[in-house]
């Protein structure tokens, strides 16, 4: 057993399957927004549409969505090549740093989204 | 002609890697790739490779041919080589320790980790442990490995975390003692393999089935570890 204390939750399996789950909903709502899009709304019909709570909710759960699956592939993307191995115990470091900075990063976004689609 | 470009290495005088030129003479004959090193070695003995069974069996061959690991003698030249040209290079991702020959220490340290061996705490009976032809044949696909690397050496993931994911080779010999009715260990070797490593590197990318000598289906045996792990959390 390989320890992992970064990991989204620390099984290989969690992160396998959040990052599967993920994905659906992402195909789901990017398929939904797809089709509103080439429906060519207009201001009127944007707010209309997010007025509705289940588009909110729909909406948040896409980006949760997003987060998760954005965390579990960089984290393997950073541990591929930001490690010991590769560049020596400075890889520790930028590793450590890539997925502080990708933690704040995907942190602001879940906020600025819950702002956006409630309005508080 | 052939020409033949091979990775030459000896750490006692050279400072570093670098790519010999040599001419072969096949006769025009679709020969192996072994074939074509021993000429090489005839030419110039200081050129270092493993070998051994020269047929497939042993799996101490395997290099990097054109970019596409395999047994050297198993692997024809028909089947690499383009415009006349030949590039020999060790499998990638392992220490070199000269020419052709790798350091296999991380790939057995892999290997160990999986506990190849059959494992029943039931008492012995008198003759043979039985299996049905059914369960026998859940273990066809697996058992034939021959260790040879040409897997685990094409893997991405195991070349950046070649100490932390097992490796194609490693989880092929993993499930056939997890799908042996016979061993008992199962949920002991499970425990092992649920963290984002061991198992979970595999991305699919099935370079390991693209390369194999045996054509036997790493990702496949991944998939069904990945399927037993989800039925015994969920």
């Amino acid at each position: 057993m390989v320890t992992a204390v970064t990991s989204l939750g620390r099984s290989g399996l969690y992160d396998w399957l959040m990052q599967r789950v993920t994905a659906v909903i992402l195909l789901a709502y990017f398929l939904f927004i797809g089709a509103v899009v080439i429906s060519g709304p207009g201001y009127a019909e944007w707010s209309a549409l997010f007025s509705q709570t289940w588009v909110r909710v729909f909406s948040m759960l896409a980006l949760l969505s997003l987060g998760a699956h954005a965390w579990v592939g960089l984290w393997a993307v950073f541990t591929d090549y930001f490690t010991e191995r590769m560049m020596g115990s400075a890889g520790n470091v930028i590793r450590l740093v890539a997925q502080f900075v990708t933690g704040i990063i995907m942190f602001t976004y879940t906020v600025w989204g819950i702002q956006i689609l409630w309005g508080l | 002609m052939l020409q033949v470009s091979i990775y030459r290495y000896n750490p006692e005088t050279d400072a570093e890697p670098y790519m010999q030129d040599v001419q072969v003479d096949t006769g025009g004959k679709d020969l192996m790739v072994l074939d074509v090193m021993e000429m090489i070695k005839a030419q110039d003995t200081t050129v270092v490779y493993r070998r051994s069974c020269r047929e497939g069996v042993c799996g101490s061959d395997g290099v990097n041919m054109n970019g596409v690991n395999g047994l050297a003698c198993v692997t024809a030249l028909s089947k690499v080589v383009k415009n006349n040209k030949l590039v020999l290079r060790p499998l990638p991702g392992l220490p070199v320790i000269r020419d052709l020959v790798v350091d296999m220490s991380l790939f057995y340290a892999q290997y160990e980790k999986v506990q190849p061996y059959l494992q029943n705490d039931t008492p012995a009976p008198a003759i043979e442990r039985l299996q049905s032809p059914e369960e026998r044949e859940k273990l066809d696909g697996l058992y034939e490995c021959i260790l040879c690397a040409c897997c685990s050496t094409s893997c991405p993931s195991f070349w950046w975390n070649p100490d932390r994911f097992i490796g194609p080779a490693g989880l092929l010999q993993s499930y056939r003692f997890l799908a042996d009715s016979r061993d008992t260990a199962t949920e002991a070797r499970l425990a092992k393999l649920d963290d984002p490593f061991s198992v979970f590197r595999c991305h699919g990318i099935q370079n390991c089935v693209n390369v194999c000598p045996k054509g036997l289906n790493p990702t496949r045996a991944i998939g069904h570890i990945r399927n037993m792990l989800l039925t015994r959390a969920t």
